[in-house]
C-alpha cells in the first residue's frame, strides 16, 4: 500500500553518487543523512561539501525518524497523470531537532483531509514501492 | 554604501507586447512572438530596430539572441544575456543586466524580452507523465510535489502560521488584480470580475491557495528598450529611468530540499535594501507597485520584505481599498499583473510600471514619480527595480 497512487516519477540516485547512500538507506528501512566529520555540522539535502566549515569530509549517519511539522499544504489539483483521481493529499514537511533542525519533506499518512497541526510530532514510516522500475522506498510520517 | 551605481544611468524609451492569449492559443510560433514584441517596442521608441546591439532576458527563454539578430538584420550584436533560473524572479535582473551592459559601455540599445508559446512548448503548471526524478526533484516528485504552486505553498502556509494572517490577505490581492484588470482592455480576465464571494467559492488548487490565488498561464511576448539617460531625451516617448536594481536571494536559500534556513520569506530580505539603497528611495516614496504573481502570498510576503508594512499589519494593511489605483495607499498591479492581465513570465509588470510613469495607464495613477517591480517571490535568484521620472534625478 502506498499514500499516493502509483506512476508518479520514481526517485533514482544522481549520477555522480552524491544521494546514493540516502536512497540504498531507504531500502533498509534506515534514515541516513549528512553529518560533517570535521566541526559536527548535520546537513540535508545532500551536498559534497560542509556548508559550515567547508570540509569535503561528509560522513552519512543514521538518524532516529522522529521530528515535528514545520510546515504543510494539501494540494488538490491533480498536476501529474498519475494523481487524476488521486483527491486531495497532505504534504508535510518535517524538522528533525536531533539533526540541527534538518528538514525532510514527506506525506503526512491518514486521512488526506484531517486538519494538519504545525510543531506536532510525528515518526518515520517507510514506504517500499517493490514494483516500481527501478525499486525504491519512501520515508512518509504519521502523528506519533 | 559603495559609489558604483546604475541610478540615473539609463532609461527605458520603449516597450511592446503581442496581444496575449490564453495557453496554448498563440496563432504565432513562440519566435514570432518575440519578434513582434521587439519590433512593437522599436516603434514606440521611434527608432529603427536595427539600432538594437544587445538582448537580455531570463528563466530559459528559448529565442537564442543570435538567431533573433540574424533575422532582424542587425549590423552588430554586441550584448547577449541571460538572467540565471528563478523563473519570473528574473525579470528585474534581466532589466538590471541590460542596464549594466549599457551603463558599462558593453552596448547602446539593449531589448529586454521574454516570450512564451505553451502549446508549442510544455506548460508550467502541469509535469510530463512516469519517469524519473534525480537530485532535488527527487525528494519532491515521489511526494506529489511537481508544480509551482505544489513548491511554493509550504513557503507561504509557514509565514501565515507565524504571522497570524488571515484569508483576506491573500483575497485582497486577489480581488485588487481583477479590479484593475476590468479596466484595461488588453487584459485576458478583462470582463470577468472577481467577487470576494466568488474567491471564497473557488476550488483550491494547493491549500493554502485557491484558483484566484494562483497566476494565469498565457501566451505572448513583451519587450523593453534601454538606452544611455542622456540619449534619453531624443526618443519618441517620456523616459523612465531605471533609480535602483537589486538581485539575488539570501543566505543558503538555494538549499536542497526546503532547507533554506529564512525559509517563511520570498527571498527578498537581503535584496530589498540594495534596491532601496541605490535607488536613494524609501517604501513610503513609492506612488505604485507592481508585484510578480505566482501566487497571493508570494506578493504578501514581498511587500513585507520590502518594508511596505510589518508581518503583524499585513491583516490591516491588505484590504482592496488599500491597494486600487488612483487612490489607494499603495496602488498594486494596476494592469491586473499575472494574475488578471496577462503570465508574460512578469515583463508585463515592467511595462506597465513604464506605462504608469508616462501617465497612460488604465488604471492610471496620478503623476506618479516612483514606479516599482518586484520580481518573482520565494524563488532565487529573486530581483525588484525602482523607475522614475525625470524629476527623480
Ligand atoms: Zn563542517
Amino acid at each position: 500500500m502506498s499514500y499516493l497512487k502509483p506512476g508518479l516519477p520514481a526517485p533514482v540516485a544522481e549520477n555522480d553518487g552524491l544521494d546514493a547512500p540516502y536512497w540504498e538507506g531507504t531500502r533498509r528501512g534506515e534514515l541516513m543523512v549528512q553529518r560533517c566529520k570535521a566541526c559536527g555540522t548535520w546537513q540535508w539535502g545532500p551536498e559534497w561539501i560542509c556548508h559550515k566549515c567547508l570540509s569535503f569530509d561528509m560522513s552519512w549517519v543514521r538518524v532516529e525518524g522522529r521530528g515535528r511539522i514545520y510546515s504543510w499544504e494539501r494540494p488538490w489539483h491533480p498536476v501529474h497523470p498519475a494523481l487524476k483521481d488521486q483527491g486531495p493529499y497532505i504534504v508535510v514537511l518535517v524538522e528533525l531537532p536531533h539533526a540541527g533542525n534538518i528538514r525532510m519533506l514527506g506525506n503526512l499518512l491518514g486521512d488526506p483531509k484531517q486538519a494538519v497541526r504545525i510543531s506536532a510530532e510525528v515518526e518515520a514510516v517507510f514506504e517500499p514501492h517493490d514494483d516500481a522500475k527501478p525499486p525504491f522506498t519512501l520515508v512518509q510520517w504519521k502523528y506519533a | 554604501m559603495t559609489d558604483r551605481t546604475l541610478r540615473g544611468r539609463v532609461a527605458i524609451v520603449g516597450i511592446g507586447e503581442t496581444p496575449y492569449y490564453r495557453h496554448g492559443k498563440s496563432p504565432d510560433p513562440e519566435f514570432v512572438l518575440a519578434l513582434k514584441a521587439i519590433l512593437a517596442a522599436a516603434r514606440d521608441a521611434g527608432i529603427d530596430p536595427r539600432r538594437i546591439d544587445g538582448f537580455a532576458s531570463y528563466s530559459n527563454d528559448r529565442n537564442d539572441p543570435s538567431r533573433l539578430a540574424a533575422a532582424l538584420g542587425l549590423p552588430e550584436l554586441r550584448f547577449s544575456n541571460m538572467q540565471w533560473g528563478g523563473g519570473g524572479g528574473g525579470g528585474s535582473g534581466a532589466v538590471a543586466n541590460a542596464a549594466a551592459a549599457v551603463a558599462g559601455g558593453l552596448a547602446d540599445c539593449v531589448v529586454v524580452f521574454r516570450a512564451l508559446a505553451q502549446g508549442q512548448f510544455q506548460r508550467f503548471g502541469a509535469a510530463p507523465p512516469g519517469g524519473v526524478a534525480t537530485g532535488e526533484a527527487a525528494l519532491n516528485a515521489p511526494y506529489g510535489v511537481m508544480s509551482p504552486a505544489q513548491r511554493y505553498a509550504m513557503r507561504a502556509m509557514r509565514f501565515l502560521h507565524e504571522n497570524r494572517i488571515g484569508d483576506g490577505a491573500q483575497r485582497a490581492i486577489a480581488l485588487a488584480s481583477y479590479a484593475h484588470a476590468q479596466k484595461n482592455p488588453r487584459a485576458v480576465m478583462h470582463g470577468r470580475p472577481l467577487t470576494a464571494e466568488a474567491y471564497d467559492a473557488s476550488r483550491w488548487i494547493v491549500e493554502p491557495w485557491r484558483l484566484f490565488d494562483c497566476c494565469q498561464e498565457n501566451d505572448g511576448a513583451a519587450a523593453l528598450i534601454i538606452v544611455p539617460a542622456e540619449q534619453a531625451k531624443d526618443f519618441a516617448r517620456k523616459p523612465a529611468y531605471l533609480l535602483g536594481a537589486a538581485l539575488g536571494s539570501e543566505y543558503r536559500n538555494g538549499a536542497r530540499g526546503h532547507n533554506a534556513p529564512l525559509y517563511a520569506t520570498s527571498s527578498f530580505t537581503t535584496v530589498a535594501p540594495h534596491l532601496y539603497a541605490m535607488a536613494g528611495v524609501k517604501p513610503s516614496e513609492v506612488d505604485v507597485l507592481q508585484s510578480y504573481e505566482n501566487f497571493t502570498g508570494g506578493v504578501l510576503m514581498s511587500l513585507v520584505e520590502h518594508g511596505f508594512f510589518k508581518a503583524e499589519e499585513a491583516n490591516d494593511f491588505l484590504v482592496p481599498e488599500n491597494l486600487l489605483a488612483p487612490s489607494g495607499k499603495l496602488p498594486l498591479n494596476t494592469s491586473g499583473g499575472n494574475l488578471a492581465e496577462c503570465y508574460m513570465h512578469g515583463l508585463e509588470l515592467q511595462v506597465e510600471a513604464v506605462r504608469q510613469l508616462r501617465g497612460e495607464s488604465t488604471a492610471q495613477v496620478r503623476d506618479p514619480e516612483i514606479s516599482m517591480v518586484i520580481s518573482g517571490p520565494m524563488v532565487t535568484p529573486v530581483s525588484s527595480m525602482i523607475l522614475g521620472s525625470a524629476e527623480t534625478l
